[in-house]
């Protein structure tokens, strides 16, 4: 067991593409933690949907074994942060387990959004920020000007920034020495009791539930009976152990140390990120603190395709559970859509990947209905209650008030697409709180509803900036907001589960581009169907699908019967993909695709 | 669940005969002096054929079938292709001939050939009445020099015109295929071409609305934008004025598409449209055919390469083609779809008898009650009927009343 001085902990923060994987590979590398033969590309992310998408959803840890130029040994403990906006809680907790930083910025990128934030989220966790330029192999590779952007939109000196190139190796070597020289060492109490924080939790075949600690005060020992404080539950310690990066049992992890342990605990929900590990009958008087429960923040109905496949949704649901416990789900009855679940998400990357894990790894086929947040009523009779969805929503009469929540959004984007940034921003509600240059790029900041931001607004960034803009956002709170229930009406029958809260200026022209869109997405039937926006009683768009009038097919004889029967089959088996409302059907896809506002 | 019959064909039927039952015969010619840019039919145009060859491989493989389904009764026989016209009438007689000894018709069958107007073709016509022939469908597509060259056709107004004539004169029993709603066509046009045609006295018309196919010269025409059929009012106003026009004549359409007087419905097209048996022979041929005590049906295709065709016949027979199994729910299916073709719609008995299951097996319930309040088919007692205005989205109905 390493002593205190001779451990340095530390988390990376880097943007997507920025080269964070290929870098923690390379010091994996370097410390000898695997051989060249297992390094696999980016030993770290290991979901497919990490891989495929180049994000990191779960925290992981890696021990890597150091012999300093000093002449002395030294633990290193990466711990691998999630990579994007909706984990900035897990986020943040995990840096809260390490002293210091790398901030890995591309040289021929420089600064973005995300980095940002998350730079400031290890200041406020005190940390001592290493930068490191990356891909200066690159042409394009331009250190001196991203080294003044730094110190411009971030505030730090960058005159020590390290010029590496992690897919080459090149300067990898003096990263190693500068965590030794310039990260503070952990200064835990060895006589205190036991202080360890839940870094992250997951489930694994072979070893079941995994916990990642952050030792802070005291040791964790195999047999030891701990208790996690928040959630007040206790359990014995079956295993205890490092990552380098495979797993390895040790006797204990004391003050400093980062590793794992298993308690035959069932389920992840009842391990908390950000708890507090203790002894049982020692605990520490004080948890540690930054605790917050997992909030989810985005919701949407999630419905089988199927209507027999709605027990195998439900038994996905709970494996998936098992091992993230930071999305919630419950039953739902839409008129429309049949049985389902109203799921809620900490964000809408993370709605996407448990949907993607969902259809990918269960083989589900499901019906998405439009995302939403949660917004507080405040009734006449004097109670507040929550709405997570909009079918849910009481009369206009029993309603004083309705509040939503609100972001702060911080977007970077080269200055030529601010003009098409502003006006989406605009479009969506926006309230410029700031605007500030660096160089050739602009920093907005924006406080913007987040019933607008959950639609396709991260879509429709991208889209009008090229891909150059980068977002990212911390929640502000609830305000007051003119908020109405848009229904739609399809051939007078109401879809529930396409109605949405809007703001009273944006219906009239959400209905019209929603009605518009079903036209669309809506086959012709041998009757015309109408399509209605409304405001309660009030119809305040309209469109038409007009009759079928002629579709027959003119020659029909001996040897058109099989090519005829087979696509009256394939005819038929269309209509299982879609739900009929009434006399009319919609396609299942139609759900989702409606509520693209963004190309109109 | 359709599967291939993996046995050939001959031991299928080694001991199982089919009883004793009415049967139609197809013989595809898929031969053409050129093909026609709407034509999406199993058509191949070569420099030279050897009709003897040919002829030969009809005969053998007629005989293969008249192993399979021995013991039935003809009752019409259809020289379709391609361009029947083109062959040589002595093959023609050789094969009708093979047909009536292999399944003896009790009474005269009806036997067509499907015949282009060119001046070279009409003037075998006689011949061909010689060989058998006893109802000729002429392809005159149009009476219009201009669409008749946009429609890539051989033959001019004059020659089409002649061969009507020379056709009437022949035959007793005369059919003229015409296609409409061509690019610009305006009811006024379309009603004095209809008109004229039907002056000419025939019992039977074949009206086909233009439909662009995929894969044909056409459809590539129209994805370029060069080709622009009328739209959905238009080909309606079309549709409609056809069948007022034709029912004031005296020949109401019986089928979607297929126009006579009374008496003179084409019987091979009605047995296809009742779900009869038929055989299939030649390159690209299909049959329906069944009965083996209580086996299912047989769904039969051959070949669509007439060298490959000609190749297999030379060596097994037959042109060693596709016998897939019916399942009773596809063999009632295509029932419904044909049945429901004609004015007189579907025969609940007989579809019973035909199918082994009654038609509201297949139907919903509701989706039938809701197209009959429609207006779009009458569910009577003993059969169900598309109604006119039903019939004009027919492909449409059929999806939503199928279960």
């Amino acid at each position: 067991m390493p002593a205190q001085k001779h451990i340095r902990n530390f988390a990376i923060i880097a943007h997507i593409d920025h080269g964070k994987s290929t870098l923690a590979d390379r010091l994996i590398e370097a410390c000898g933690g695997l051989s060249k033969r297992e390094m696999k590309a980016q030993v770290l992310d290991s979901m497919d949907i990490e891989r495929e998408r180049g994000i990191t959803i779960k925290a992981q840890t890696v021990r890597l074994d150091y012999q300093a130029k000093d002449g002395e040994s030294y633990a290193l403990n990466l711990i691998d942060t999630p990579g994007h906006v909706d984990f900035s809680y897990e986020v943040n907790r995990s840096l809260a387990a390490c002293e210091g930083s790398l901030l890995v910025v591309d040289a021929s990128q420089g600064v973005e959004a995300q980095t940002l934030a998350n730079v400031y989220q290890a200041l406020e966790n005190n940390h001592e920020i290493i930068t490191v330029l990356n891909k200066i192999d690159l042409p394009a590779a331009e250190p001196q000007r991203v080294r003044r952007q730094i110190e411009d939109v971030i505030g730090l000196d960058a005159a020590d920034a390290i010029e590496v190139s992690a897919k080459t190796g090149q300067g990898i070597d003096r990263i190693l020495e500068a965590l030794v020289e310039r990260l503070p060492a952990p200064a835990g109490k060895t006589e205190a009791p036991l202080r360890a924080l839940l870094v992250d939790s997951w489930y694994d075949a072979y070893l079941g539930i995994v916990i990642l600690v952050r030792v802070v005060d005291g040791y964790l020992k195999k047999g030891m009976k701990i208790s996690m404080m928040a959630a007040g539950t206790q359990h014995l310690v079956e295993q205890v152990g490092v990552f380098r990066p495979k797993p390895q049992t040790v006797g204990q992890l004391g003050p400093g140390e980062v590793g794992f342990f298993t308690a035959a605990i069932k389920e992840v929900a009842q391990t908390r990120v950000g708890d507090t590990v203790t002894e049982a009958k020692r605990p520490t008087a004080e948890a540690l603190p930054g605790f917050k429960p997992a909030q989810a923040v985005v919701f949407c109905g999630l419905f089988p395709v199927d209507a027999d496949d709605y027990n195998h949704l439900r038994e996905s649901l709970q494996r998936l559970r098992l091992n993230d416990a930071s999305f919630t789900y419950q039953a739902e009855t839409s008129a429309a859509l049949g049985v389902g679940f109203r799921c809620g998400f900490l964000g809408m990357l993370h709605l996407e990947i448990i949907r993607e894990r969902l259809q990918r790894e269960f083989d589900l086929d499901l019906i998405t209905t439009a995302p939403s947040v949660i917004y507080q009523i405040e009734m006449t009779n004097g109670q507040t209650i929550e709405l997570h969805n909009p079918a849910d929503m009481p009369e206009a009469v029993k309603i004083v008030q309705i509040s939503e929540p609100w972001i702060d959004a911080t977007i970077l984007v080269p200055d030529e697409y601010l003009g098409a940034i502003l006006k989406l921003c605009q479009d969506r509600r926006g309230r410029q709180q700031q605007l500030t240059y660096a160089g050739r790029r602009a920093m907005l900041v924006y406080h913007l509803p987040l019933n607008e931001v959950v639609y396709d607004f991260y879509d429709r960034l991208k889209s009008v900036s090229s891909g150059y803009a980068s977002f990212d956002y911390t929640h502000h709170g609830y305000e007051p907001g003119d908020l109405v229930k848009l229904k739609i009406l399809v051939n007078g029958e109401p879809v529930d589960a396409l109605s949405m809260l809007v703001h009273r200026q944006h219906a009239a022209s959400r209905g019209r581009v929603l009605c518009k869109r079903l036209k669309d997405l809506i086959p012709r039937m041998l009757f015309k169907i109408p399509i209605q926006a409304a405001i309660g009683g009030k119809i305040i768009a309209r469109e038409t699908i007009a009759a079928l009038r002629k579709d027959v097919t003119a020659k029909c004889y001996g040897g058109d019967v099989t090519r005829k029967r087979k696509l009256l089959e394939k005819q038929k088996a269309g209509k299982k993909r879609m739900r009929t409302f009434g006399k009319v059907e919609i396609p299942n896809d139609a759900f989702v695709a409606a509520l693209k506002m963004g190309e109109d | 669940m359709s599967r291939p019959v993996s046995r050939p064909v001959n031991n299928v039927g080694s001991h199982r005969k089919v009883k004793p039952s009415p049967i139609a015969v197809y013989v595809h010619w898929p031969f053409c002096e050129s093909k026609c840019p709407y034509c999406d039919f199993n058509i191949h145009v070569r420099e030279a054929v050897d009709a003897d060859a040919f002829t030969a491989a009809y005969l053998k493989e007629l005989d293969h079938f008249a192993e399979l389904v021995s013991g039935a009764t003809c009752t019409s026989i259809f020289f379709g292709g391609g361009t029947p016209s083109l062959m040589p009438a002595s093959a023609v007689a050789a094969i009708i001939e093979r047909i009536l000894k292999r399944w003896p018709a009790a009474d005269l069958p009806e036997i067509t050939l499907e015949a282009n107007p060119t001046s070279v073709e009409a003037s075998r016509f006689r011949d061909y009445r010689q060989a058998g022939v006893n109802r000729l469908s002429v392809g005159v597509q149009s009476l219009r020099d201009e669409s008749l060259k946009m429609l890539g056709r051989g033959h001019d107004a004059a020659e089409a015109r002649r061969a009507m004539h020379l056709a009437l004169e022949i035959f007793a029993r005369v059919n003229f295929d015409l296609i409409y709603a061509r690019p610009g066509q305006t009811t006024t046009e379309w009603q004095g071409e209809l008109e004229e045609v039907l002056g000419y006295g025939a019992g039977h018309l074949s009206l086909y609305q233009l439909t662009i196919e995929r894969g044909t010269a056409f459809y590539a025409a129209q994805k370029r934008g060069e080709l622009v059929v009328p739209d959905e009012d238009t080909a309606l106003a079309l549709y409609d004025l056809t069948q007022n026009v034709t029912t004031r004549a005296g020949l109401p359409a019986y089928e979607i598409s297929n126009h006579a007087r009374a008496g003179e419905e084409c019987r091979h097209n009605l047995n296809y449209w009742n779900g009869g048996a038929y055989i299939g022979i030649g390159p690209g041929a299909h049959g329906r055919f069944g009965g083996f005590g209580a086996a299912p049906w047989l769904a039969s295709s051959l070949p669509r390469s007439p060298e490959r065709w000609l190749k297999a016949v030379d060596k097994a027979d037959w042109g060693v083609g596709d016998l897939i199994r019916l399942s009773s729910r596809q063999r009632a299916l295509e029932i419904l779809m044909m049945g429901l073709r004609l004015a007189s719609g579907i025969d609940k008995a007989r579809f019973a008898a035909a199918a082994g299951v009654p038609v509201e097996e297949i139907l919903s319930a509701a989706a039938t009650a809701r197209a009959a309040e429609s207006q779009l088919l009458e569910n009577h007692q003993d059969r169900i009927v598309v109604t006119p205005k039903g019939r004009r989205v027919l492909d449409r109905l059929l999806v939503e009343i199928v279960a």
